[in-house]
């Protein structure tokens, strides 16, 4: 009974989606991307609902979604100091804010024009170079095939972010890009999208930022990003997810690597109602080199799910990824990462490792790391571990009289703090710090050691000094 | 200082320790010898709580308070400290942190303030150097990656930094070469104090060259089957353990 209801009822889901993208289509402020979003649309139709029983869906459920979530979001908001939202002190960012997938000029910086050999442009003031930039590259990388939300996300974009970087140009400072989220009147959808090209031996330090306020939130938010790095450039990338808990997430990040291009990734996510995260990257041409961290920490009943496709297409190419995760109560998380190493990607060298920490028997985690390999002459090593805190190492703290309770949390922390620390934006990782172990408790006194920036900082001069 | 009265204890369902008493004053040092498998590293799990040594007889008074009756974490806040055998390796909890945890804890138990953290951070470089232990190991994981005889060192590091009552060294000195046999027994004997007490428990007596105890107590089946002064260790040394376990038994 219930089984037929719920078919139904998803059923009207890619109904009321198809509606918006063919009122997409019709009010579009971007008509010249009619083929892309299209082409999008077709496939998106094509593909069948996900149910338990669709190996990429299989652990993680779609029941939250609803057909009544086809609204715009209100524009009309107003969030007391937004700032607080997502300032990092210190960061020194050239800021990108929207708030419910609109763009929003006075939270952003006013410099943004401004910065020589950087371009920051919504698609519809594209000029006709920009225009020819975004139709070359929008929604090639995605391959919408492999997720049909990034499919519907293709068939409704109208209004994403195009962000270039020219040739052997070094962007110091970093580009903070900023989704807000608030509570809506009626349940909504926000798809946003955003294109990054990265020119010959240009760099670029990015970081996508999903915020929200505290309210619950009703809103399904779909966010596709793209990014072209060209020959010898680097993207710094970092994207995190702190939204609250109710948030509802499908998202993905989809990059493109030529010859000698490097793609850094620090990706953090914290739980949603349903928060679903597809990576990929191809390693196109030979010399490129691709390095993730990714931590993931639901608790309560939250849910996180991380698919990471990585293909090795060229000679040469190097991969390095890491992910862990920590799952509190009864919450739930999947890492499903796959490194794909086609014939002619001889020389290659690629390493996965998901380790995963339980901290209660109702905490579930699925993963599953995959190695294809068709090349011959390769170095690829892939493993995943799932354990529980460990007694011994709680009993050495304990035994030096630190309560249970804080060595849980410090061994805790101390599973993510590897990866924490190996970002370069310092900023940004002391903003991170008390955020993730306040993921652990809210008693401050529990975390005022790890948090005791004294320690830090002078344990880290000690060590230059030494 | 400790009292350990007619003490029986299981790991995992078998009777391990059967009836041990020891008494252990201020200022003393007893050394604790004995064969593989008479007990020796379970009396210093036992002491400090350790799950799964359950207790099945006897008493033990610590500094006139029942010490069996206290958590892992309040025995340590007491002043009990025990140097592991095998430090455990903890990546990602930085040896600074975990260090400041540990002397706040037993500061707020005797209701002083937390430590400072600059007189915190003197006060650790200054005990790192005194057991020749690079500045580098404060910011590095608890134990990640130092070689046995650095995990050695940083635990008198930590007795150091702790000031305990009583410590308890079990098997402080296995896999030590001489160099660091002699900085740990240096290490130790910079805390000797007429307040505090030390149990060292070793298999072997070399360490006992370094470390001169006032007592000896040979443990053997889970009982102390002869005690002495230090010239029991060399006894032991040359005729080996056999005579004492075959006249116990």
């Amino acid at each position: 009974m219930s089984n037929v209801a719920k078919a139904v009822e998803l059923h009207e889901f890619s109904e009321q989606a198809v509606s918006l993208a063919s009122n997409t289509q019709q009010n579009s402020k971007t008509p010249w991307l009619a083929d892309v979003r299209e082409k999008g649309l077709a496939t998106f139709k094509r593909m069948p609902f996900p149910t338990r029983k669709t190996e990429a869906w299989k652990y993680t459920s779609l029941r939250a979604l609803s057909a009544e979530n086809f609204h715009r979001p209100a524009q009309q908001f107003s969030i007391a100091n937004a700032e607080a939202l997502f300032e990092v002190e210190g960061l020194e960012a050239l800021r990108v804010v929207f708030v419910n997938g609109e763009f929003n000029a006075e939270l952003s910086s006013p410099e943004l024009l401004s910065t020589s050999g950087l371009n920051i442009i919504q698609f519809a003031d594209a000029n006709e170079s920009q225009q020819k930039t975004i139709k070359t590259h929008l929604a090639n990388v995605s391959e919408t095939e492999r997720n049909l939300f990034t499919a519907l996300n293709a068939g409704l974009i109208d209004n994403g972010l195009l962000i270039t970087v020219d040739k052997k140009v070094r962007i110091e400072r970093p580009v903070q890009l900023v989704h807000i989220s608030s509570q809506q009147p009626e349940n909504a959808s926000v798809f946003a999208r955003c294109l990054v090209v990265l020119e010959q031996q240009a760099e670029l330090t990015l970081i996508e930022q999903f915020v929200s306020t505290h309210e619950t939130l009703n809103t399904i938010f779909n966010q596709t990003s793209e990014f072209i790095i060209g020959d010898a450039a680097k993207l710094n990338h970092y994207r995190l997810h702190l939204e609250d808990e109710s948030s509802i997430h499908l998202g993905g990040v989809y990059v493109d690597l030529n010859r000698d291009s490097q793609f850094e990734s620090y990706q953090l996510a914290l739980g949603g109602k349903v928060k679903r995260l597809d990576v990929l990257v191809n390693h196109n041409q030979p010399g490129s080199h691709c390095e993730m961290k990714g931590v993931y920490l639901p608790k309560h009943e939250q849910q996180v799910d991380f698919h990471t496709y990585i293909e090795h297409k060229a000679a040469h190419c190097t991969t390095d990824e890491v992910y862990r995760g920590i799952m509190a109560d009864k919450s739930k998380a999947v890492f499903n990462g796959r490194i794909h190493i086609h014939p002619d990607a001889q020389k290659t060298l690629a390493e996965l490792s998901n380790k995963n920490l339980l901290l209660s028997n109702q905490a579930e985690i699925n993963t599953k790391p995959e190695l294809e390999i068709y090349a011959d002459d390769v170095r690829c090593a892939h493993g995943a571990t799932v354990a529980q805190l460990d007694a011994k190492a709680r009993f050495y703290l304990q035994s030096r009289g630190i309560s249970r309770q804080e060595a849980e949390i410090m061994l805790s922390f101390g599973f993510i703090n590897e990866l924490l620390d190996a970002m370069p934006l310092v900023a940004l990782r002391d903003k991170l710090r008390p955020l993730l172990a306040q993921q652990f408790t809210s008693n401050a006194a529990l975390t005022r050691h790890l948090l005791d920036k004294a320690l830090a900082g002078e344990g880290q001069a000690q060590g230059v000094e030494a | 200082m400790l009292t350990i009265k007619n003490l029986h204890a299981n790991v995992e369902d078998k009777n391990i320790l059967k009836g041990l008493n020891l008494d252990v004053k201020p200022g003393e040092i007893h050394a604790i010898m004995g064969p593989n498998g008479a007990g020796k590293s379970t009396l210093g799990n036992v002491l400090s709580g350790r799950e799964g040594y359950e207790v099945t007889g006897g008493d033990v008074t610590f500094d006139g308070k029942n010490l069996l009756e206290m958590e892992t974490e309040e025995r340590a806040r007491e002043g009990l400290f025990l140097a592991f055998q095998y430090p455990v390796e903890i990546p990602g909890v930085s040896n600074l942190e975990f260090l400041k945890a540990s002397v706040d804890a037993a500061r707020e138990h005797r209701g002083e303030e937390p430590m400072d953290s600059v007189a915190f951070l003197k006060l650790a470089r200054e005990k790192c150097k005194a057991v020749n232990l690079d500045q580098n190991f404060l910011k590095r994981g608890v134990n990640e990656g130092f070689s046995g005889g650095e995990k050695k060192r940083n635990e008198i590091m930590q007795m150091m930094m702790l000031e305990p009552k009583l410590c308890i060294l079990d098997e402080t000195d296995s896999g030590l070469d001489i160099d660091a046999l002699q900085v740990v027994a240096e290490g130790v004997n910079s805390q000797r104090d007429p307040n505090r007490s030390f149990i060292v428990v070793t298999h072997y007596q070399r360490l006992l060259d370094y470390i001169v105890p006032d007592y000896v107590h040979v443990l053997a089946d889970g009982k102390i089957v002869k005690s002495g002064g230090k010239e029991l260790a060399l006894e032991l040394e040359e005729k080996g353990y056999g005579w004492i376990e075959n006249g116990a038994a």
